[in-house]
């Protein structure tokens, strides 16, 4: 899928890291979900709509998301800041109908966004230069939750 | 990635035909196509069996639970019943992978994950798992997350999944469809072989046979954890891992159903573990009697030989933790 988004319909925007599931950068939506775009087939998803980075905002109107992430300075390559804002979009969604996550202390109350939720439920993004506090931020601030 | 046939398979019984002549089943493919990639595995036709209808998840009527094989780690993990009957299997997928992950991976495929044994992902390096008889380079190698029960000597690798742990202690059973249109049942147990001298066969499944659900028996009484052991806080396999489900009376423990990860070729539960502990009165000695006898055949391998004390430790901690009195 990875490859059909970025060299067949030219939607750049979702990157190649690892190739294999395991830094993040590949994130988009299937039908509201996030996934790794670089671990399953084009194929494989007649039908299903697929949400990439250029999907959630564009350069002249950013989304609230993409928007922290500039003022939280929360990125410095940007390499997987695509990833990371795709990734963060659902996850959000995934707090807000109530999943819990492996540091939610009580797996029936649903959970708050707290910096360790936040990292907890964005581990699956990496970022080599290490922006995490700030990402943590605009998530936070993207949320409307400021510290 | 080698050239390859793609099938989306209509029906069970298509499926299993299709597979049954050498195609493989996709699912997530959130494993499978990683080891494609690297040509670890080298199928000749993928079976896509995501529009079968295998993704619901069903009371039955003894008041377990049937999970459909093509129900993901994140429905499974998020569902209600799970969350509150089943806290262990929630717990225990949720300490796997990643959100993304999590989300494409299903509950036959994590079953049927393979090992993340370097050498098996490495096709430069012998590996008997990867290629029968050309050796094991892991045992002599870089063997620190490797296994230390149930190995031979042809192979020492762990099964990766934290979900088959907790199905594993929950005494949950696999539901397959064969070629031939039957349907068997197989406990967790019967479904894994021990590495032997064929580290290549990992099931006991038939070809073309097809995982079609996962039945959970009714919720028992106790208090449930899974304890995870990793080399970060989030995004890694286990070092050492317990499933634990323990129901105390009178203050001794009437029951410890326990399973353990990242220590075996399969997620592992020994008997003898649980005797040891039933109709005791909870103590830290009784605790390291239970753990003497989940280790008494282990082995290291010189750079794992530290998941000895620390699957010990990990579950005295466990135990202590599940046999507290509540304040």
């Amino acid at each position: 899928m990875l490859d059909a988004l970025r060299h067949h319909l030219g939607l750049t925007g979702s990157k190649k890291g690892c190739d294999h599931g395991q830094c993040g950068a590949c994130t988009v939506m299937v039908n509201g979900r996030r996934i790794n775009a670089c671990l399953t087939l084009a194929c494989m998803h007649d039908g299903d709509e697929v949400t990439t980075i250029e999907g959630l905002g564009q350069p002249d109107a950013l989304n609230p998301l993409q928007e922290a992430f500039v003022r939280e300075d929360g990125f410095q390559c940007g390499y997987c800041t695509p990833g990371q804002i795709c990734s963060a979009t659902a996850m959000l969604q995934e707090i807000s109908e109530g999943w819990p996550s492996h540091v939610t202390q009580d797996l029936e109350a649903g959970a708050e966004l707290t910096p360790e939720e936040i990292s907890e439920r964005m581990s699956g993004n990496l970022c080599r230069c290490s922006a995490y506090p700030n990402i943590v931020e605009a998530i936070r601030v993207a949320a409307g939750k400021q510290a | 990635m080698k050239p390859f046939d793609y099938i989306r398979a209509d029906s069970p019984d298509q499926a299993s035909d299709h597979a049954a002549q050498g195609g493989v089943f996709i699912a997530g493919g959130t494993n499978l196509l990683d080891l494609m990639k690297l040509e670890v595995m080298t199928p000749d036709a993928l079976i896509d069996i995501n529009r079968l209808d295998l993704n619901q998840i069903d009371e039955t009527d003894d008041g377990g639970l049937r999970i459909g094989a093509l129900v993901s780690n994140s429905d499974l993990a998020n569902d209600t019943r799970v969350r509150r009957h089943w806290p262990v299997l929630s717990r225990a997928l949720l300490a796997g992978a990643s959100g993304q992950l999590r989300n494409k991976a299903t509950t036959g495929g994590n079953l049927l994950q393979r090992t993340r044994c370097l050498y098996f992902y490495d096709r430069a390096m012998a590996c008997n798992k990867r290629e029968p008889g050309s050796g094991c380079a892991a045992r002599d190698g870089f063997n620190r997350s490797l296994a230390v029960l149930g190995t031979s000597e042809h192979c020492i690798a762990t099964h990766p999944s934290d979900m088959a742990v907790a199905m594993r202690a929950l005494g949950a059973e696999v539901e397959t469809l064969t070629r031939e249109g039957e349907t068997r049942r197989l406990t967790l147990d019967q479904l894994y072989r021990l590495p032997g001298d064929r580290p290549d066969i990992e099931t006991v499944l038939a070809p073309g046979e097809l995982i079609t659900a996962v039945v959970l028996p009714a919720p028992v009484e106790g208090r449930q954890t899974y304890r995870k052991v990793r080399d970060r806080a989030s995004y890694a396999f286990a070092l050492v891992s317990v499933a634990g489900i323990v129901e105390m009376q009178d203050g001794r423990i009437a029951r410890a159903d326990l399973a353990f990860g990242g220590l075996a070729p399969k997620p592992w539960r020994d008997a003898d573990v649980e005797a040891a502990l039933q109709g005791e009165a909870p103590s830290d000695a009784l605790f390291k009697k239970a753990a003497d006898v989940l280790l008494r055949d282990a082995q290291g391998f010189g750079e794992n030989d530290f998941k000895l004390p620390l699957a010990r430790r990990t579950l005295v901690s466990v135990l202590e933790e599940l046999t507290e009195a509540r304040r």
